[in-house]
């Protein structure tokens, strides 16, 4: 049961609906807390916009909204995510991210503590994937059975010149690598949230990807698509990637790189670890020629210690995942429905 | 890579098949359905061995009218329901709980009944009803949960019961006759409550081979050639292949504190009609937890969708994907009938992890 809702406190060290007035309130919250933690040369002006010059590369845009509860998990908090998603999203498109947009909506209520932890992790996690926020907004609303804190957040990137992806360019052959253990950002946060306390902690993975991304560019590997596995876990990229290609996949479940904790927590949970979110990892397909070069420069890199190749395309019909189980039978993988459910028994 | 030992098993089991007739074992439980299908066991078996899925999962074998009941308390002010996540999404003829959710009925999913006690403990003002739905498996976790209220002292905490016995449910399967079982794998988690000899009036009256057997590929594969073995035999007996978890008296501690909540009673099961003596009710001293006393709700009428083959397939007399609506109508995103829902079900397994040997799958129907 949801247990872990967000310390309230009801003095001047929780934020209040005035805070998000408009007035000096408002003012003082982004000067004191805001500026000093994120501030930089677009931000500082408080301008309506951030101003940049035009590239002559083709420009990634993109966007996202998190609500994770607890705003705290084992390995990360709701602004790291917020973060490493929308920088992941651009990353594995090929491109280089120039700036964010951070938007925070905040139960009145939440302590500044909380608020100044989560703005901490977020101007660590900017400075560690070397880019800025360059434009933001704070709303504050009424108190309610909310969630404490939401964050929406933009992207711009840069591609780079040589990335040239598309579940369109897939052909019979290419190989699926995974950059490293899966399954552990939902069973990490999920793990809090139901108040189950193993031996092994599990630590969510949330981290930005923009450096891992390059490593495997760099490598010279013909990388023909590429995805971070958030919700609907590895199964639901597998999947998108079959029905697009119109392609089968043969995956080997034994290759799938998971961890025993992960392991032996989904199975408490009675999930199917394919299924489960990942923040900091990569679905890449590339030639089967390449996997070596792409395997190489992941695991050369501190984010893609445990890669691995677990799959290959397959021209049989009709087009379906289909996993190699580690007792050597056969199986369907499917995108998962919606909401994962506890299990009876 | 194949492990040997699976490896060793497979070729055991095909020697032992080698040349018998073609034989049909029904896994009781649905959590062996499931682990047969996701662990790719299923695909592994001789031609001539035929599994059929019984009345194991506790979602699917609850009758209609208790799914309306629980719909109907959840309409009620000052309510709250809990129930374990399987529960939410099954269809009832008005509705599910989730649907009840989204029109503002507070419904919530925990992991555990005391969870529920907690809250009711925790909010005086609001009736806490628990579903409690599920076999001896989770029964000794409901007769706590009263056994916790009672201490506290809460008059707010109840239960909605449809609580089912599995031996009973199998001689009923038997009695009928319509459906061909030469053995039964019998589920590791049931039998760790209720003990092997449990199983002696299948074996006695019906004589039909049991073999009680852990959820894990080897266990379940073990578990077979078991059966096959007996069945070579001509024999009938209760054959218990998971001695580390699954011991002669079973747990009498959770069959203590089951007994000192519920009494056995006859039962309502989906399209099984009521089965003597084959479910668990509160006894009387615990009839204040009683949610049917306490909302003066009434079980209504059983009933499947129409077209819905629910009440055959988890009988063992359909297969999941032989229903007309499978796949087609009926998918885990729109489920039609609580097989499709409950993550024990036949036809969530048959959908999920299916593979029926001709690369025949679901997912091209389902993306209609």
């Amino acid at each position: 049961m949801s247990t872990s809702i967000a310390p309230r406190v009801d003095t001047s060290e929780a934020i209040s609906i005035a805070h998000g007035g408009g007035g000096e309130m408002m003012r003082r919250l982004i000067d004191e807390h805001i500026i000093p933690r994120l501030g930089n040369r677009f931000l500082n002006p408080l301008d309506d916009s951030a101003v940049f010059n035009p590239t002559n590369k083709r420009t990634a845009f993109t966007t996202d909204a998190f609500v994770v509860q607890p705003l705290e998990f084992p390995g990360g908090d709701i602004g790291r995510l917020a973060l490493c998603g929308t920088i992941n999203d651009l990353a594995v498109m090929g491109a280089t991210p120039i700036a964010l947009s951070l938007a925070i909506v905040v139960e009145e209520g939440l302590s500044f503590t909380l608020f100044d932890r989560i703005l901490d992790s977020v101007a660590e996690t900017a400075a560690e994937a070397n880019v800025v926020v360059a434009t933001g907004d704070t709303k504050v609303i009424e108190r309610q059975n909310g969630d404490g804190l939401i964050i929406t957040t933009a992207g711009i990137g840069e591609i780079r010149d040589d990335a040239n992806l598309g579940q369109s360019r897939i052909d019979e052959g290419d190989v699926v690598i995974v950059t490293g253990r899966i399954a552990e950002h939902g069973l990490a946060v999920l793990s809090v949230r139901e108040g189950l306390s193993f031996q092994t902690q599990i630590v969510s993975d949330v981290a930005p990807l923009g450096g891992l991304v390059a490593s495997i560019f760099d490598s010279g590997a013909d990388v023909k698509f590429m995805r971070d596995p958030t919700r609907g876990g590895l199964a639901g990229v597998l999947a998108d990637a079959c029905e697009a290609s119109n392609l089968s996949i043969e995956v080997e479940e034994s290759s799938i790189p998971l961890s025993p904790s992960a392991r032996h927590t989904a199975e408490v949970f009675g999930l199917d670890p394919l299924t489960v979110a990942n923040e900091g990892k990569i679905v890449v397909v590339c030639p089967v020629d390449d996997a070596d070069r792409v395997l190489q420069a992941c695991r050369t890199h501190r984010l893609g210690h445990h890669a691995a190749l677990i799959g290959q395309f397959k021209k049989e019909e009709p087009s379906l995942v289909e996993l190699i189980t580690e007792a050597g039978g056969r199986r369907i993988v499917q995108r998962p429905y919606g909401e994962e459910l506890p299990r009876i028994c | 890579m194949i492990p040997n030992r699976i490896q060793d098993l497979v070729q055991t089991l095909n020697r032992v098949c080698d040349s018998l007739a073609p034989m049909a074992f029904m896994e009781v439980c649905g959590t062996h359905t499931v682990s047969f299908q996701r662990s790719g066991v299923k695909s592994l078996l001789p031609d001539n061995i035929r599994l059929i899925s019984g009345p194991g999962c506790p979602v699917c074998v609850s009758p209609q009218g208790y799914i309306d009941a629980a719909c109907e308390i959840a309409s009620y002010p000052a309510t709250t329901i809990c129930t374990y996540g399987d529960m939410l999404r099954v269809p009832g003829r008005h509705g599910s709980l989730l649907q009840k959710r989204a029109d503002g009925a507070d419904v919530r999913v925990v992991y555990s009944p005391i969870d529920a006690v907690r809250l009711a403990d925790e909010h005086p003002e609001r009736a806490v009803v628990f579903i409690a739905v599920g076999f001896e498996t989770t029964v000794g976790g409901h007769a706590a949960a009263v056994l916790e209220a009672q201490d506290r002292g809460l008059d707010n905490f109840f239960l909605l019961t449809s609580q089912k016995l599995v031996v009973p449910a199998m001689m009923a399967l038997l009695a009928e006759g319509e459906v061909c079982i030469d053995g039964f794998l019998c589920p590791g988690h049931v039998s760790v409550i209720i003990g092997p000899n449990a199983y002696v009036p299948v074996v006695q009256t019906h004589r039909k081979p049991c073999v009680i057997a852990g959820f894990e590929p080897e266990q379940m594969l073990r578990g077979i050639i078991q059966l096959v073995r007996q069945v070579a035999q001509h024999a009938a007996r209760i054959e218990n292949i998971y001695p580390v978890a699954v011991r002669r008296e079973g747990n009498p501690v959770a069959v203590r504190i089951i007994n000192e909540v519920f009494e056995p009673a006859d039962s309502e099961w989906r399209a099984m009609g009521t089965i003597p003596v084959s479910g668990l009710s509160l006894r009387t001293e615990y009839q204040q937890f009683d949610a049917l006393e306490r909302f003066d709700v009434d079980l209504g009428p059983d009933y499947d969708a129409p077209g819905c083959c629910c009440g055959q397939v988890l009988q063992g007399k359909v297969e999941p994907r032989d229903c007309p609506l499978f796949a087609i109508e009926c998918s885990p995103s729109n489920p039609i009938g609580p097989c499709m829902v409950g993550s024990e079900g036949s036809c969530a397994a048959a959908f999920k992890y299916g593979h029926d040997g001709t690369r025949r799958a679901c997912i091209s129907s389902d993306r209609r």
